[in-house]
């Protein structure tokens, strides 16, 4: 199990290059100019300077190995320095946006936590949702319970998520009032009072957000306690004179949980997609709404480096939920 | 008894009752998704819209682009059921947005271009995604590149790249082929070259299990070339897994295009999709809740047909299932 987590650890970096590379090229090939806001009584001499300040002087594979080496080896730095209070990074050329003239990490560092506020506990929520539901539309199949089990989580596929936020919106904040439509993430909690205004504000986008969840993991959920359900151990746990309590939220469960657990890891990026259309639906600041400004300026590094983050974020996850099949189902073992 | 065998010995062997006629496959692939209610629905309602759209101009003739500022922002004709005061007529069934334009010729004209839209990005990512499939399931040396490069075009972060393409080559391709074709080729090849890996893999796996079948040998033992094996044998045989991976195709190119359009990166401001309505209304959702509601429920009605089709689908084509 160790040498195949490591192999997988060693493959995962050949697979980042290529995205990386995929992404700058992607960017390069593009025709945004980073120069087009610069007003026109600049002249062109002094454009191609302020063109070499941003570095887009040099040739393509230049930039390319200068961006690597700031991402995986500067800007790891700087966060030792961070942690540890150590000087390394000290004077180190950082991946800098053509927006704020600062670091892109840091910008990033001050949005992530909102995104991670919204997404994760609309995952949280979803996934403690689903489960039940799961459970109980396997355990009574094709009964009325199941049949609307389905059917919701049907719909709640096939609604795009900026139409159930605006939905939402219309329904609780217009017409009832009972939530507000724009996340405010400037609010402090600091008591009691301030607790609930936070927790009134994140209803609605982890709501949102968890509907998603919701209908995939407990489609999956239902389907692979089904599996279990008709197999011989159950049978074997009935005829000992098990509870039925024990035999299916101890047996069947615990071998139902095996696939579910790794879709659950594997759900974990195409949420922070998600979230990109979420965020701005409630106008929450985090990482998706950041990349969209940073698109519409033509700010490439922030661009570049947002976008390798989630592809990080999916390569990690995609690891995570290979090593836990093994881990979880002895059965399956790669090496 | 046994004068009778004695009599005639090929009794046995005798029909009883008249043979049947021969059963088609498809005939037993319609008995079976007969019985999936919801998939004939969904069929049902994904022909009715794609018809709607088809035919709804030469019906409803009234120039979506048509701005009317006299009778802008009317409400729909059933809102005049508890609301006397309303600004409703017969005229423009769906009411009218804030620059007076018919919001019913709109929604037709967006279920055009989204549906448009849906289509040739599946169609294309199926072109991919079976093609790749074919290749690297019947042949060994393709097989290892071919499945790696699938492996990492899905650890790209889809929606993130999305939208960087969509923002960063509108430009040129506005200039090339008008703003509406442009943006129609890149919505269409962006949403086609994202969304072929699942297809792919599901063709992959198939042929690799059919090509060890002994039809295969037989066909390769009369001298069939590489090509024509695929094309007379293989090819027919997957079908079915195709055509299940066509209809979510479908269903992740109508939300894609919307969500694009949503996040204000799709199609020009002043040609309209079921995303782009939608997207438009949000600012005023307050006093015309309608103008979200109409476009967010054809789009998740689509949707839902198409996925429930492709459900029911997946049920009948399969030939274990069917008959049960």
């Amino acid at each position: 199990m160790l040498t195949f987590t490591i192999r997988r650890l060693i493959l995962s970096i050949p697979t980042l290059l290529f995205i990386s590379l995929v992404i700058f090229l992607l960017l390069q090939l593009a025709p945004g100019d980073p120069m087009a806001q610069v007003p026109l009584t600049v002249p062109p001499e002094v454009k191609e300077k302020m063109r070499e300040a941003l570095g887009l002087g040099q040739p393509i594979h230049v930039q390319y190995w200068k961006w690597i080496v700031q991402f995986f080896w500067i800007e790891p730095q700087v966060l030792i320095d961070h942690w540890f209070g150590t000087s390394f990074a000290e004077g180190k050329q950082r991946v800098i946006s053509w927006q704020t003239r600062s670091p892109v990490m840091d910008i990033v560092v001050q949005r992530i936590p909102q995104t991670l506020w919204v997404v994760g506990l609309s995952y949280v929520v979803g996934i403690l949702i689903a489960l039940p539901i799961g459970i109980y539309s396997a355990y009574k199949q094709y009964s009325v319970f199941d049949q609307t089990g389905t059917f919701i989580t049907m719909i709640g596929f096939s609604i795009p998520p900026f139409f159930t936020g605006p939905l939402l919106i219309v329904i609780f904040s217009v017409q009832l009032g009972w939530f507000p439509s724009i996340y405010d993430t400037t609010h402090v909690v600091t008591d009691w009072a301030s607790f609930k205004v936070q927790f009134m504000q994140m209803i609605m986008p982890v709501m949102v957000l968890a509907l998603q969840t919701t209908a995939q993991l407990s489609r999956y959920m239902r389907s692979s306690m089904l599996d279990n359900l008709g197999q011989d151990y159950v049978r074997t746990a009935r005829a000992k004179g098990l509870r039925e309590g024990v035999v299916v939220m101890v047996h069947v469960l615990r071998n139902s949980m095996i696939p579910v657990i790794t879709v659950i890891a594997l759900g974990v990026p195409s949420i922070f997609g998600g979230a990109i259309i979420t965020e701005n639906v409630f106008k929450v600041n985090g990482i998706g709404q950041l990349l969209l400004t940073a698109l519409f300026a033509n700010d490439i590094p922030m661009v570049m480096t947002l976008t390798f983050i989630f592809a990080i974020l999916i390569v990690l996850f995609n690891l995570i939920a290979d090593v836990l099949y093994g881990v979880l189902d002895p059965r399956i073992r790669y090496d | 008894m046994t004068d009778q065998t004695a009599a005639d010995p090929y009794a046995a062997l005798q029909d009883k009752e008249p043979p049947k006629a021969p059963r088609s496959q498809w005939k037993d692939v319609w008995d079976q998704f007969k019985h999936h209610k919801g998939a004939l629905f969904g069929g049902g309602f994904l022909v009715f819209i794609t018809l709607a759209v088809i035919l709804g101009p030469y019906i409803w003739q009234v120039d979506p682009q048509k701005l009317d500022i006299r009778n802008k922002d009317m409400r729909p004709i059933y809102v005049a059921l508890w609301d006397g005061t309303a600004k409703t007529g017969w005229f423009r069934p769906l009411g009218t947005d804030n620059l007076g334009r018919d919001i019913l010729a709109n929604l037709i004209a967006g279920g055009r271009a989204s549906m448009a839209v849906g289509w040739a990005a599946m169609v294309l990512a199926l072109l991919i995604g079976t093609s790749v499939g074919v290749v690297s399931g019947y042949f060994k040396k393709a097989d290892f590149w071919l499945m790696r490069f699938t492996d990492l075009v899905l650890s790209l972060p889809i929606l993130p790249l999305l939208l960087v393409a969509v923002t960063l080559f509108r430009e040129p391709l506005r200039a090339n082929f008008g703003p509406e074709g442009g943006m129609f080729i890149l919505i269409v090849s962006v949403v086609g070259l994202t969304s072929w890996m699942q297809t792919a893999r599901i063709v992959r796996g198939d042929i690799l299990a059919l090509k060890e079948r002994e039809f295969i040998l037989a066909a390769r033992s009369i001298g069939t070339t590489s090509g024509k094996i695929i094309r007379r044998h293989l090819l027919p045989n997957v079908v079915s897994p195709i055509m299940v991976s066509a209809t979510l195709g479908l269903a992740t190119a109508i939300i894609t295009e919307s969500a694009l359009s949503f996040l204000g990166v799709g199609f020009p401001s002043d040609f309209p999709t079921w995303g782009k309505l939608l997207a438009d209304s949000v600012q005023r959702m307050e006093q015309y809740p309608e103008r979200v509601i109409l476009p967010g429920i054809l789009i998740s009605l689509t949707v839902l047909g198409v996925n429930y089709l492709g459900d029911g689908l997946r049920d009948a084509l399969d030939p274990r299932i069917r008959g049960r």
